[in-house]
């Protein structure tokens, strides 16, 4: 329960640090154009803040990523002796990727007077693609361990390994898809919700409202186009996953006409939900596309195959509800940007945007936990066992105290780090010269 | 294929002691620097590691993908008994790389500035001493898939003098290569002076730590000696080691600094190889005589197949990139950019 508890902890952080990494280089190469195409100062000042950030969040990534590379050994040894060769592949891609992102970030951040202004231009995009791509790799292994393919198991023997076929495995472009759409839309939500923040306060507006139009816009865009996304996930996961999809829907019951269950306590124990919206045959219209086709419920598996299925489902009507609430968000901003109505500057909206701030990465963190809850009792659905895979080294409760520890310490760092980075906006980027504190 | 993905896993370990180890000894130097000049010190070595200090560190990462996606079971045996080394090298790493960039990227100077150079130095201390422990635990011959309690297993493993010894000789190590590193990296003759003192204090550092590794590894009953002696590659080697570090002191004062780097490079190249040679395909050797191979215990055949083409194509983008990188910072060694710390 340790392991699984410090390997949940490990990857929740390194999904925000990663998300964040991982997107704002695009925000910083838009605003980095505007610069070399306008030559508006303000937009380097904004590319400039920005790349702070981006270092600041791929350090922590960047370690916080070879620590998992390490926690993999550390605490699920059985599950690597077997699975390292088959689902290998993208983490050794993912290896190249992340060196050329590290050395782009070296010409990127360092290269501000060295370079051609269009290749330091390019340096900076170089950033952003390699860190997508690590992502979506990184993705695809996780892919794997929900469709596990490219191998046959043979009495406890894996055998016939094909490391390209598990790559690209059935579920690997859905999950990363929604991934990086997630990333995008969280990033842009938490981005523009703190220059909002600092518009409302009168600091610095024309720095602070253009950064939060570069990093809305990216969010807005990508939180329309999520459900989407999800819609092709969900339907993945039906066809490889039933018991995963039935958990988040907390969908006890096969029968026809399968009921959409919004909200709702499960209880397990009587098999019905309490309190909950159902709407008769709309998951079995979502799933298969017509009204009719019974969607497979929790009855169709053996009790000791089911995910925790409270978790799963409390994890996945936030995940939905929050990013329904981004959806919305994004349509009035898209209004406002129509309407060519002058909102930027009502406080009202302002605030929505500032409130939005932590949304997009409860979102993600909900939806990591459908994920992974959903897939228990499993570590590799229907091949290995969570259980049979940990590390036999006693007492790794302490270790994960010890990774609890570090984690909150380093997420307080990032925080107070940028609390002092945004307070400094206007010393170091307001007066001609800049001032050392 | 699987000597190609034999030959990565060599040259990342191998670039990881080098790069990563310089970088490690930035730190190192930094610690044992006296107070007045620790600034001074700090900001030659920004300049020169700044660049390139995230891909530095990248070849451990290439190193432990290629051992756990072609070596599993040498991954999976690593990771069960060398787990408390191995979190403990992680903390420092995360203490390291968190502490230099938070240090460089807090917008306000004030006495956070102590506590993060404070975790820095420490941290560049500790993350080296732990994986020379891990790699001395590798050979050790302690590593005991059959144990039976939790000492055996998970302590002994790699608590013993000759683990710990190589522990040190790797700091040892870490800081002479930094030092020599940065002798090249400043104008000022004094710096220079003081780099070089720091250089000599730490190859007389090294060969301390290298003797007690000898003499650990005859208490602990490890052929050390016949491992590094018996064989003729294990005598060239440190033969050729040894001239070179001859030639590298008499160059040093010469203000030669590029080939002196590649004369400090070079030693570590023939270390590496003395300690991998003897035992080579072998990696880990168990304490009950047994040992895990790289030829035996490799993955399949298709998934090395994968792993070295990947492996190949990779370094297609990553290497030309890489020695751009450290060639166009060396081009203006002395100018910073003013925008990363606002002076």
């Amino acid at each position: 329960m340790a392991a699984r508890s410090q390997m949940a902890l490990s990857l929740g952080f390194h999904i925000i640090f990663s998300c964040i990494g991982m997107v704002m280089p695009f925000f910083m190469a838009v605003s980095h154009f505007l610069w070399l195409r306008t030559g508006n100062p303000i937009y380097q000042n904004v590319t400039k803040a920005w790349s702070k950030g981006v270092a600041i969040f791929f350090a922590t990534g960047a370690v916080s990523g070879t620590v998992l590379s390490f926690e993999l050994g550390l605490l699920w040894p059985t599950f690597m002796k077997h699975a390292g060769p088959i689902f290998g592949m993208p983490f050794s891609l993912e290896g190249t990727a992340f060196f050329i992102e590290a050395i782009a970030l070296g010409f990127f951040l360092y290269g501000w007077k060295r370079f051609n202004r269009w290749f330091h231009w390019f340096t900076g995009v170089v950033v952003g693609i390699s860190g997508l791509l690590s992502g979506i790799l990184v993705v695809a292994a996780n892919a794997w361990m929900n469709s596990p393919t490219g191998f046959d198991l043979i009495n406890g023997k894996y055998t016939n390994i094909d490391p390209v076929k598990a790559m690209f495995n059935p579920a690997w472009f859905s999950q990363a898809l929604h991934m990086c759409v997630a990333a995008f839309a969280a990033t842009g939500f938490a981005v523009a919700g703190v220059h909002a923040l600092m518009v409302m306060r009168k600091q610095n507006i024309n720095f602070h409202t253009k950064a939060f139009k570069i990093a809305a816009i990216f969010g807005v865009i990508a939180a329309i186009l999520q459900p989407l996304s999800g819609d092709i996930s969900a339907k993945m996961v039906a066809k490889r996953q039933p018991a995963k999809l039935a958990a988040m829907e907390a969908h006890f019951e096969t029968k026809p006409y399968s009921p959409l269950i919004i909200g709702g306590i499960p209880d397990v124990k009587n098999k019905k939900v309490d309190y909950a919206i159902e709407l008769p045959g709309m998951l079995s219209f979502m799933v298969h596309d017509d009204f009719k086709t019974p969607v497979k419920g929790l009855d169709t598996i053996p009790k000791r195959d089911q995910p925790p299925i409270a978790v799963t489902h409390y994890a996945f009507q936030i995940m939905v509800a929050l990013g329904m609430l981004m959806m919305g968000l994004g349509v009035l901003y898209l209004i406002a940007l129509w309407k060519k109505k002058s909102w930027f500057d009502k406080r009202w909206f302002l605030r929505l945007f500032v409130w939005a701030t932590p949304v997009g990465f409860i979102a993600v963190e909900a939806g990591w936990t459908v994920t992974e809850v959903g897939r228990q009792p499993w570590i590799i659905q229907g091949v290995m066992r969570t259980a049979d895979a940990v590390t036999p080294m006693p007492g790794i409760h302490y270790s994960f105290y010890l990774f609890t520890a570090v984690y909150f310490t380093l997420s307080l760092a990032v925080i107070f780090l940028l609390y002092r980075q945004i307070k400094m906006v206007p010393e170091i980027y307001d007066n001609p010269k800049p001032v050392k504190a | 294929m699987i000597y190609v993905v034999i030959v990565f896993l060599w040259v990342a370990l191998l670039l990881y002691l080098v790069m990563g180890g310089a970088d490690f000894g930035a730190g190192i130097i930094e610690l044992f620097t006296s107070t007045k000049n620790k600034s001074r010190t700090r900001r030659i070595m920004y300049n020169a590691i700044g660049p390139i200090w995230e891909a530095n560190h990248m070849w451990l990462i290439i190193a432990i993908v290629i051992l756990f996606v072609g070596f599993p079971v040498i991954y999976a045996t690593m990771s069960t008994y060398l787990h408390i080394p191995l979190t403990v090298m992680l903390m420092g790493i995360i203490a390291r790389g968190t502490a230099l960039t938070f240090r460089n990227y807090d917008a306000v100077h004030d006495n956070m500035q102590k506590v993060y150079n404070k975790i820095f130095v420490y941290s560049s201390f500790i993350t080296p001493l732990f994986l020379g422990i891990i790699a001395g635990s590798a050979v050790s011959g302690r590593v005991d898939p059959q144990a039976t309690n939790f000492l055996d297993a998970y302590i002994y493993s790699w608590l013993n003098w000759f683990s710990v010894a190589i522990g040190f000789f790797t700091v040892a190590l870490c800081g002479f290569l930094a030092a020599i590193y940065l002798i090249g990296e400043t104008d000022d003759d004094a710096e220079r002076k003081g780099f070089i003192r720091k250089a000599r204090i730490m190859n007389v550092a090294a060969v301390v730590a290298g003797s007690v590794v000898f003499i650990a590894s005859v208490k602990e009953k490890i052929p050390l000696v016949q491992w590094v002696f018996g064989n003729i590659i294990g005598v060239a080697a440190v033969s050729a080691a040894t001239i070179s570090l001859i030639v590298l002191w008499y160059l040093i004062g010469k203000g030669k600094r590029y080939i002196i780097r590649v004369l400090a490079g070079f030693q570590m190249t023939m270390i590496l190889l003395t300690t991998t040679y003897r035992h080579y395909p072998n990696i880990i050797i168990l304490k009950n005589g047994g040992h895990l191979s790289l030829l035996a215990d490799q993955g399949t055949e298709k998934t090395i197949q994968a792993l070295g083409i990947a492996l190949l194509a990779g370094s297609i983008f990553i290497l030309p990139a890489l020695i751009y990188l450290v060639w166009s910072f060396q081009q203006k060694p002395e100018q910073a950019d003013g925008d990363v710390h606002g002076h």
